[in-house]
């Protein structure tokens, strides 16, 4: 993984000491509280309704051992002992303190960890595929890109004051794991008619009170032009987007209003007058390329026979293997899903015992890396299928190998009305809920690959409107009501789900979702998994049954 | 009235007119549609530019050559278009005369204004002055190029 020279460490440090002499200035009133806010959440601290909340950034979703303890040791010194992950590969801390704030980012920075534009209308933390470099169906590796895009966002001193927040996530592979499609820009990597691989870029996508899938503004980016196409699109919008609401200040609303035509103009005209100063090197990508260089894997790794024993005398190991273990693109090694979706934990959350004894784990197993997934759980990404087997019994042994990756209870959630100053309704009471009725596996498995997104209000933080289900919660005069909408996705096949009809008062919603999934089962063909019913069958059945 | 130039903190001469204010003797600014509607020529003194968020610099690139002081007013801090503007005054029509930033900013956003060629610096509260000047080397390294 990329590892900081002298550069990016000096730059990480002169931040701390940056937002230390900040966060001085505003305890002693010298700056205000609109001023400090603006600088505070660029360095991701939001004030919440029990405490400050600080997010981390966890570029492209990328940690080491070593980061992860420490984050461990964050959560224990400063924090009540966990952390969350969030939809955006980003680690959460809900306890801080005000003042320690500037002592935690000077921990984290002394593991090449930052806090650095995670909030606020800048550019934030680039996303990408969690199973980046070792899955099957992959282009090329990502990573080396957003590395490079991270390295463009920080600190740009020109598009530190935006409308409003800008997110960009990189796809490298064939399957869209990264949401491209419902980000500010999305890239693909692809590989054109002449065999060159470059990018397709997407602008305008998003999620909020608005959703949005992302058009295609270039079919095919060379990739020396990657960084002056970013600024292009970027500067365009920092120039026209509206400021005059910020509920319309996103660059999709941009689009709308422009027209994707007008905007593809813009961008265009201001990218050539900018692409010759600004192409990146081969030089630089391969220098880039061999901080993400393949591990030393062992050749002989397939020729285990240990696994396959352990898979014919331990049914729950199957279990497991089948639900939270995906193929490697080397013979004999396989990506491990640590499910943070524990039945009645918030999904999401990770203690700081778990985070050490994970770091652990990546030492032991896997290279020493581990990769946090924009549904919240963590990958442990190249472990030799000799070792699957001891990495369960310790992973069960934490409560981290519930096997429900991809099924209806590996939700993703928001922190909603317990803790989030924005929320309506609350969120994680309510996955315990639908938890709790799925607590049967087999009924779980029966049901199979199902993403429940639940967001406590319209900011969308759960990514509700591409859940397959989507829960969302509203006010009414004070009372909790959630909007079910069916049939979303943020893969290939993005869309946005379907109101399924009024809101369902708190203690109705258990009830529905079950009823919903009680008539996929009735009326699912063989193998057919709930969203490509839901789109055959359309939503007036599940409608019937519900109301 | 001080203001910081060229990393120095000076004593300024210029007024900037209001757009329903009498012209005075000196060196003054005005507004793009008053400089626009105006004839400013027989004016004793210099005469420079200000230009708000959403104005084009794209509308005075003719004229930079005999524009002495182009103004960035900020309205409110959270405007980011300025930033873009002096980019491109910069590094697109390779202004050479000087940039100042007025009106509602932070110190704190100083030295993302210096990186984008902003050079001279007239604060709301003059005593934050000296907080504005020992901004500009609260980095010694950066990933961008741009015009500082």
């Amino acid at each position: 993984m990329y590892q900081y020279n002298d550069n990016d460490q000096t730059l990480i440090n002169e931040r701390v000491t940056q937002f230390r002499g900040q966060t001085e200035r505003y305890l002693k009133g010298e700056l205000g509280e609109d001023e400090f806010r603006a600088l505070r959440l660029m360095n991701g601290l939001y004030i919440q309704t029990h405490a400050p909340m600080l997010r981390v950034a966890g570029p492209y979703g990328l940690l080491s051992s070593r980061q992860l303890r420490m984050i461990a040791h964050v959560s224990r010194k400063y924090d009540k002992g966990y952390a969350h992950i969030t939809t955006r590969q980003n680690i959460q801390f809900n306890w801080p303190e005000l003042k320690n704030v500037p002592d935690i980012l000077e921990d984290l920075a002394s593991v090449q960890m930052h806090a650095i534009q995670t909030s606020g209308n800048c550019l934030r933390n680039t996303t990408t595929d969690h199973l980046a470099g070792v899955c099957t169906d992959e282009i090329e590796d990502p990573r080396p890109y957003c590395e490079i895009i991270r390295q463009w966002t920080i600190l740009h001193p020109e598009f530190a004051y935006l409308p409003r927040k800008f997110k960009i996530a990189v796809s490298g592979s064939k399957q869209d794991r990264a949401a491209t499609q419902l980000h500010d820009i999305g890239l693909h990597l692809i590989k054109n008619d002449a065999g060159e691989i470059g990018f397709k870029v997407l602008v305008g996508g998003g999620l909020g009170r608005t959703p949005v899938i992302g058009k295609v503004i270039r079919p095919f980016l060379e990739k020396k032009h990657l960084l002056s196409y970013l600024e292009a699109i970027v500067r365009v919008y920092n120039l026209n987007g509206r400021r005059d609401n910020k509920y319309k200040a996103r660059i999709k609303i941009l689009v709308r209003e422009s027209g994707i035509e007008n905007m593809t103009e813009w961008v265009e005209a201001e990218w050539q007058q900018i692409k010759q100063d600004m192409e990146v090197s081969d030089a630089r990508y391969s220098e880039m390329k061999n901080h993400f260089a393949p591990h030393p894997y062992e050749t002989n790794a397939n020729q285990d026979s240990s696994f396959k024993t352990h898979l014919a005398q331990d049914k729950n190991f199957v279990t497991w293997v089948k639900h939270n273990v995906i193929d490697h693109k080397i013979p004999g090694y396989r990506a491990v899903f640590v499910s943070l979706k524990a039945p009645a934990i918030a999904p999401g959350d990770i203690t700081e015992k778990q985070l050490d004894d994970v770091a652990e784990m990546a030492d032991q197993y896997s290279f020493g890396e581990i990769r946090t997934t924009h549904r919240q759980n963590l990958v442990l990404a190249d472990v030799k299928q000799a070792n699957l087997f001891s990495l369960w019994q310790k992973l069960s042994a934490l409560s981290l190998a519930t096997p429900n990756i991809g099924t209806a209870t590996d939700m993703i959630c928001c922190p909603g009305l317990d803790f989030c100053a924005l929320a309506n309704a609350s969120s994680i009471n309510i996955a315990k809920e639908i938890n709790e009725a799925l607590d049967d596996i087999d009924y779980l498995h029966d049901i199979g690959d199902l993403k429940i997104n639940m967001s406590g209000c319209m900011n969308g933080c759960a990514h509700q409107s591409v859940g397959h289900i989507g829960i969302l919660g509203v006010d009414k005069k004070g009372v909790e009501w959630y909007q079910l909408t069916l049939g979303g996705s943020s893969e290939n096949d993005a869309a946005l789900g379907q109101r399924l009809g009024p809101a369902v008062a708190k203690d109705q919603i258990t009830k529905a979702i079950t009823t919903i999934l009680e008539v996929y089962i009735k009326h699912r063909n063989e193998q057919e998994i709930f969203l490509d019913t839901v789109n055959r069958v359309g939503i007036t059945p599940f409608k019937q049954a519900v109301y | 009235m001080k203001i910081i130039k060229d990393k120095q903190i000076i004593e300024d001469n210029w007024t900037h007119i209001a757009d329903d204010a009498e012209l005075t003797n000196g060196n003054i600014t005005v507004s793009l549609s008053r400089w626009n509607h105006e004839d400013l020529n027989n004016h004793q003194g210099k005469v420079g530019i200000r230009l708000l968020p959403a104005d084009k610099v794209e509308d005075i690139t003719d004229e930079l050559n005999k524009i002495p002081l182009i103004v960035l007013e900020f309205p409110i801090f959270t405007d980011g278009r300025s930033f873009s503007h002096a980019r491109l005054l910069r590094s697109r029509f390779n202004y050479k005369g000087e940039i100042r930033a007025i009106g509602s900013y932070m110190p704190d956003q100083v030295f993302y204004l210096s990186r984008v060629g902003v050079n001279a610096f007239q604060l709301e509260k003059p005593e934050e002055l000296a907080v504005a000047l020992s901004t500009m080397n609260d980095f010694t390294v950066k990933y961008q190029q741009s015009t500082n």
